[in-house]
């Protein structure tokens, strides 16, 4: 456990020195670089905004009328003795659907209950460790005109259950 | 389906509300939730500049090319159908580099571009071949080294510890993708067993 949270505290500071360092030894102009590349951060988060605005009232809405807690606790017994917390079981099922929808939910449930509590971790690790199935799926195929999906879609959703059952498993072995 | 979703939220929250009297509750909520949107993307500006100036850097230097140019021996296991010199190949490599990196916007561009020459790999078929299959199995396990918009987002709701979840995603996600290539693998020979390719 030790050494995942090693991993945590110096991969972004390692990272971050491995480019710099790499970047400098072969001669690219370091820091105007960062800021040429830098530019476009800005606009990519301007870009996000529509999409959490609509998501977050959404999902607000939901949550304050208690139609949100209705539904958790409906699927609750189903989940108790696998350990897997109800709270969390929106966000995997609109994960492989919707991106921004998943990342709006995300905050929901940071917001709610803290982003360093059980849930907090778990709903973060789920949104960093898949991805959207259905939209790659659309886009990459839809591009070159294939219209027959064969197994993809099976073996992304299959995939994104291994990846909400090992959330599950990892965050419980390391913060609880 | 998102649309659907979408209007399904607010609808049930509603008539939710109507039936159960927490109707000023939800209209407190509207405008709370969009107003807290806005403030966790203006919050999101900083990780995203530093983050992408960080990659033009890796990207001039040729950081991310080097970086490709290490995955090939495993990506030719990965994709056995595809020649190691052909182009698809290095837009296969390219597309997983800018996903690792958490670049979604350069990852789309090139996972199309290797769509394209897979598709002519398979003589322009309507059918997805074995190798598409793959790639868009290795597309959806979100392998990432930095998930950088959570940490964002985990910062601006005053995480004592905002990075201490990139262990344990790099872990789920090796899970994830290693689980992709292995049911990609299994369907595979499902399909060549059943004499269909």
């Amino acid at each position: 456990m030790g050494l995942v949270t090693a991993l945590s505290v110096w991969m972004v500071p390692v990272l971050i020195g491995v480019i710099l360092v790499y970047g400098t030894l072969k001669k690219v102009p370091a820091y105007e670089s960062f800021v040429e590349g830098g530019k476009e951060g800005f606009s990519l988060a301007v870009s996000i905004m529509p999409f959490l605005v609509g998501m977050l009232t959404a999902v607000g809405v939901f949550r304050a009328s208690g139609a949100m807690d209705a539904l958790i606790d409906f699927i609750r017994p189903l989940l108790t003795y696998i350990g897997m917390p109800a709270e969390v079981v929106p966000l995997a099922l609109l994960r492989p659907i919707s991106g921004t929808g998943a990342l709006g939910l995300m905050s929901d449930l940071l917001s709610e209950y803290g982003p360093d509590s059980f849930i907090g971790h778990l709903a973060s690790v789920m949104q960093g460790s898949m991805d959207t199935t259905f939209y790659v799926v659309t886009v990459y195929f839809g591009a070159v005109g294939i219209h027959k999906i064969g197994d993809a879609l099976k073996v992304g959703l299959l995939a994104d259950l291994v990846g909400v059952i090992s959330s599950v498993v990892i965050v419980t072995l390391i913060f609880s | 389906m998102i649309n659907i979703i979408w209007v399904v939220l607010f609808v049930l929250g509603m008539v939710y509300a109507a039936f159960n009297g927490t109707i000023d509750a939800v209209n407190r909520a509207i405008f709370k939730s969009a107003s807290e949107a806005v403030a966790i993307c203006i919050g999101l500006v900083s990780v995203l500049i530093f983050w992408l100036g960080l990659m033009k850097i890796a990207e001039k230097s040729g950081l991310l090319n080097k970086l490709s140019s290490l995955f090939k021996p495993i990506m030719q296991r990965i994709f056995p159908e595809v020649p190691p010199t052909h182009p698809a190949m290095g837009y296969i490599l390219s597309n997983t580099i800018a996903n690792l990196f958490g670049l979604g916007n350069a990852a789309t561009p090139m996972g199309i571009k290797a769509m394209e020459q897979l598709k002519k790999l398979n003589g322009g078929s309507d059918k997805p071949s074995r190798s598409m299959i793959t790639l868009l199995a290795l597309n959806t396990s979100g392998m990432t080294l930095i998930p950088t918009t959570v940490i964002g987002i985990r910062m601006q709701y005053k995480s004592a510890s905002p990075t201490d979840i990139v262990g344990p995603t790099l872990i789920a996600t090796l899970c994830t993708t290693l689980a992709a290539i292995l049911i990609d693998r299994f369907f595979y020979y499902q399909r060549k067993k059943r004499g269909r390719k």
